[in-house]
């Protein structure tokens, strides 16, 4: 594989591996607080509802000429980027509370009980056998639908962009597999992937794609063209990492990990 | 209606917007001007990369400030 096919698979692999992680950490408080069977029936549903998405979607994407693709896509990836890059920094630098898997997955599983409480005899009697629970049906169809609706959008950009869509679903599929195992293999909130980590490398990548697609699509020549990459990747995660660095011992920290560099993400995300 | 209508642009704004309008503005002023230089001939590659060295300070600065 060339290095530009690489850095693909790469970008894929990571931005969707923060999007199963999403996903399978309410499958799996969903799951667990109410019924494993419907848990499973909505996320099959669900990815059901993404394959005829993209059978829908993937031609019109294509249609779309390359040029005006780039400009879209990359103010994009250039926005979400930037977006995501400021708040892994912001994490980094202890001055906003690490996203904390542990806790979503305790408040949805609070949240999953109490309804289930709520509902009592009445949801009995609206049993099935393929659902016996429509709440933790609709909670599992949902996260698994936004955030595989994520997972599709990145493929095809990034996959649509670099004309190799199939590498781009290869290294989606990389990442939902493994990141779904784990959940399989442990059962449990997925706090030790280290999501901060994740996202700080994830906003750095989509903001150099980003930067390079957009100014492409608004009619700017790259020295060296995509090779440019190599340059602006690096430099990206210079910047991020000397502005980590910055906040770090400037201002006032509100949620800094006690002895912990919180670029670990170790225990939380 | 009109509830709904204001929570579907709410999503969008969130989605697109996010946490910081600055960014966006400052993306979409990048790329005018990068489409500008680049019709009038003149090389504008360098115009991105400096929207992200000066922008994502900013968006930090103005993040940090108003805790």
């Amino acid at each position: 594989m060339t290095a530009g096919a690489w850095a693909l698979f790469l970008a894929v692999f990571l931005a969707c591996a923060v999007e199963a992680v999403e996903a399978t950490t309410i499958v799996l408080a969903a799951g667990t607080a109410r019924d494993w069977r419907s848990a499973m029936t909505g996320t099959g549903v669900a990815l059901a509802a993404l394959a005829v998405i993209v059978a829908v979607l993937g031609p019109a994407v294509s249609a779309i000429p390359l040029h005006d693709l780039r400009l879209l896509v990359g103010a994009l990836l250039l926005v979400f980027g930037l977006q995501w890059l400021r708040k892994a920094i912001l994490r980094a630098s202890g001055h906003k509370a690490l996203h904390d898997e542990n806790r979503i997955y305790s408040e949805q599983l609070a949240l999953a009980q109490s309804q289930a409480r709520e509902a009592g005899e009445s949801q009995a009697r609206r049993r099935t056998p393929l659902v016996p629970d429509w709440y933790g049906f609709t909670l599992s169809f949902k996260g698994v639908l936004l955030e595989g609706l994520e997972v599709v959008f990145i493929v095809l950009t990034f996959g649509g962009n670099q004309h190799n869509v199939g590498l781009a679903t290869i290294a989606a599929a990389c990442a939902v597999l493994l990141i779904a195992g784990l959940g399989v293999a442990v059962r449990a909130p997925l706090a030790r992937v280290p999501e901060n980590t994740l996202k700080f490398v994830v906003g750095i990548m989509l903001t150099s794609f980003g930067a390079l697609w957009g100014a492409e699509g608004a009619g700017a020549r790259w020295p060296g063209s995509d090779a440019a990459l190599l340059v602006l990747i690096p430099a990206v995660g210079l910047l991020a990492l000397g502005l980590t660095a910055v906040l770090r011992r400037t201002g006032r920290p509100a949620a800094r990990p006690a002895g912990n560099p919180a670029m670990t993400g170790q225990g939380a995300a | 209606m009109g509830s709904r209508l204001r929570a579907f642009g709410a999503f969008w704004y969130d989605f697109v917007i996010g946490d910081d309008w600055v960014i966006a503005a400052g993306v979409v002023i990048a790329l005018l001007g990068t489409y500008l230089l680049s019709r009038a001939g003149v090389a504008a590659w360098w115009l991105l990369p400096l929207l992200i060295a000066v922008v994502l300070p900013t968006s930090l600065w103005r993040a940090t400030r108003s805790r």
